[in-house]
């Protein structure tokens, strides 16, 4: 037999299982086209869009914190570009620096509000999630006069950023592929990334064994707004225009994608393979129902089941991962001196005031 | 007991947290080689004895002494530059981390150059087990195993093999025994002694008399912040000591008192 726990120590194994299930299972029901090349393009593409986001906020929820603004990250970067290479008519490719450093700034914001103002990062960023908005909202009525703005993107740039491969793939997917090669780079061949797995694991402990833990959980939030502001750019290239209000929907969603794609809701495990299973898995099921000729409102009960599931399936993996092999008993000699000792006084000092707060 | 200079010693140090006087005027050489054993009851300051020792408080007043030399410790690292190395009660680790990753926190081992230097996961593995063999933990062959699967007594013994592989000098070890069972606590009572004979100079908080005469060279008691006694091996009595950390009269009234009820007191002393 191969070895279970050695593989359910890899937080991607129940995400794989998942995504294998909601794939065999709308390819019955979503029969024939959902397995066609255009079926296939329409999971993939939200996918991978959906993977930009998730993959960043993967690494800072595996820090143990949150990211509730990157919707509104990515309407500013989005914002970003169309104002400037829309309304003022500057060339795309500024544009687009401009958005992507936007982004990469208001997450350098959050990071700094969450590591220097020390309250929970869901109360931070759902804080700065709707400040943003609000400077959204009120910096392009101010400049524009409306909430949607249109661009006419430069060739160049609209084939990197918006271009459709074979007709139907975005280029997001490359994207989304790099991110993955890179994320997964930091996170298992870096001390970088040991250092993410040890804040999210205990950051008191890690601060201790010397871990740069403010500098490494800003990284992280800048991480996040520059992958936000990446799809808001990106989207603005595939449409030609930029709203106000899009990209709340990827506040859930993303944290769907990651806690559906095993990452430890707590912090301290998960892998960005995982992740990418995740956004496949939500992928299949947003788009998957319009193949089975049922409502489509009902994808969103299956999604919200599924991440129970997920959250369940993922717990239990995880204790057999950390199940002990059966402790073998060592036969050892009591140490010299007073074995009789410390036998005998083990009882009172289990029930210390220490233990009980510790815990 | 020994006339050599001490490796570490704090002198006349006292630590004031507003108006409450944690620690008063306690004094203590640590040697080379010697398990030194703080006890006290809950609340007695060790842990703000150890905090001091380690770097995490500045003493309010009194000094700190490495090697006869005065130093001030303005936070953790300076401690740990100066070989100080603390385990707290459940090793200090990180559950679902490898061994490998979580045995090289802070300081990975890494390969290659620039920007493709990377971590060096077999090394780290290889390290790993290799230290968790020779403290005694046989069962464990593989560092890829997450930490969460060691029991605590292994999850003790790992976090001191850490601290004496990355070279400390003072090895602080914060109730290791507390949570363990007795065969358990025996493992971690013998890598004590393991560490003391590589010449590590081990300080062991407890409050547990019998692991303490078991492991110690020299016992300091503290009560209510202050060093109530100091005294080396063989010197005291465990019913001496037992007494001295419950507060002496106190404890005496207790037994009076549990006596008159129960026609016996004497359990009460273990």
């Amino acid at each position: 037999m191969f070895n279970l726990r050695s593989m359910a120590r890899r937080p991607e194994f129940s995400a794989l299982m998942g995504t294998i299930f909601v794939f065999l299972f709308f390819s019955w029901f979503g029969r024939p086209n959902f397995l066609g090349f255009a079926g296939t393009a329409t999971w993939v593409n939200v996918a991978a869009e959906l993977a930009l986001i998730s993959l960043p906020v993967a690494l800072v929820m595996i820090a143990g914190h949150l990211d509730l603004s990157v919707g509104s990250v990515l309407a500013a970067g989005a914002m970003t570009f169309a104002i400037l290479s829309g309304y003022y008519g500057l060339p795309s490719w500024i544009g687009v620096i401009a958005g992507l450093a936007v982004g990469a700034l208001l997450g350098l914001v959050n990071g700094l509000l969450v590591t220097k103002v020390k309250l929970p990062s869901f109360i931070v960023t759902l804080a700065t999630m709707f400040s943003i908005q609000g400077i959204v909202y009120g910096v392009t009525r101010l400049t524009t006069g409306t909430v949607l703005v249109s661009v006419q993107v430069d060739e160049g740039v609209k084939n990197i950023f918006g271009g459709l491969m074979f007709d139907q793939f975005e280029t997001a997917v490359l994207f989304a592929l790099a991110m993955v090669l890179v994320v997964s780079w930091i996170v298992y061949r870096t001390r970088f990334g040991n250092w993410v797995y040890a804040i999210g694991g205990d950051e008191v402990s890690a601060r201790a064994a010397g871990v740069p833990v403010d500098r490494t959980t800003v990284m992280l939030y800048i991480g996040s707004g520059f992958g936000s502001a990446l799809l808001g750019v990106i989207q603005v290239a595939l449409y030609s225009s930029a709203q106000v209000s899009a990209g709340q929907s990827y506040v859930f969603n993303s944290i769907i994608a990651v806690v559906v794609g095993g990452v430890l809701l707590t912090g301290g495990f998960g892998s960005p393979i995982g992740v990418l299973f995740g956004t496949m898995t939500f992928a299949i099921v947003y788009q998957g129902i319009y193949y089975t000729g049922w409502d489509s409102d009902w994808s969103a009960l299956i999604l919200g089941m599924l991440l129970l599931i997920a959250v369940l399936s993922n717990n239990t993996f995880r204790k057999l991962a950390m199940s002990a092999a059966k402790p073998k008993d060592k036969k050892k000699p009591a140490p010299g001196g007073g074995g009789g000792h410390a036998a005998t006084a083990t009882a009172t000092t289990t029930a210390t005031e220490k233990k009980a707060t510790n815990v | 007991m020994s006339e050599s200079t001490p490796y570490m010693a704090i002198e006349n140090v006292s630590k004031i947290f507003g108006s409450y006087e944690a620690l008063s005027d306690v004094s203590l050489d640590i040697h080379a080689g010697q398990v030194l054993c703080l006890l006290g009851d809950n609340g007695a300051g060790k842990s703000t004895l150890i905090k001091v020792l380690s770097g995490f408080h500045e003493p309010t007043s009194g000094t700190v002494k490495i090697n006869g030399k005065p130093v001030q410790f303005k936070s953790p690292r300076d401690a740990t530059a100066a070989g100080i190395s603390t385990v707290h009660q459940f090793g200090g680790t990180f559950p679902l981390m490898s061994l490998g990753r979580s045995f090289f926190t802070g300081v990975e081992p890494t390969k290659g150059w620039g920007p493709f230097k990377y971590f060096d996961k077999k090394f780290a593995n290889k390290v790993v087990v290799e230290q968790m063999q020779e403290m005694g933990i046989t069962r464990v062959t593989d560092g890829d195993r997450f930490v969460g699967s060691l029991s605590g007594g292994e999850r003790q013994v790992s976090a001191i093999a850490r601290a004496v592989y990355f070279g400390a000098k003072v090895l602080i070890l914060d109730e290791p025994t507390a949570a363990l069972g007795v065969k358990e606590a025996a493992h971690v009572l013998r890598i004590i002694m393991q560490a003391k004979h590589r010449g590590i100079a081990v300080v062991l908080v407890t409050h547990n008399v019998s692991h303490a005469l078991t492991v110690g060279d020299h016992f300091a008691v503290l009560i209510r912040g202050e060093k109530a006694d100091d005294f080396a091996k063989g010197q005291r009595t465990r019913e001496e000591i037992t007494d001295l950390m419950a507060g002496g009269e106190a404890m005496a009234e207790l037994e009076a008192e549990l006596a008159s009820l129960t026609g016996s007191g004497d359990s009460i002393h273990d």
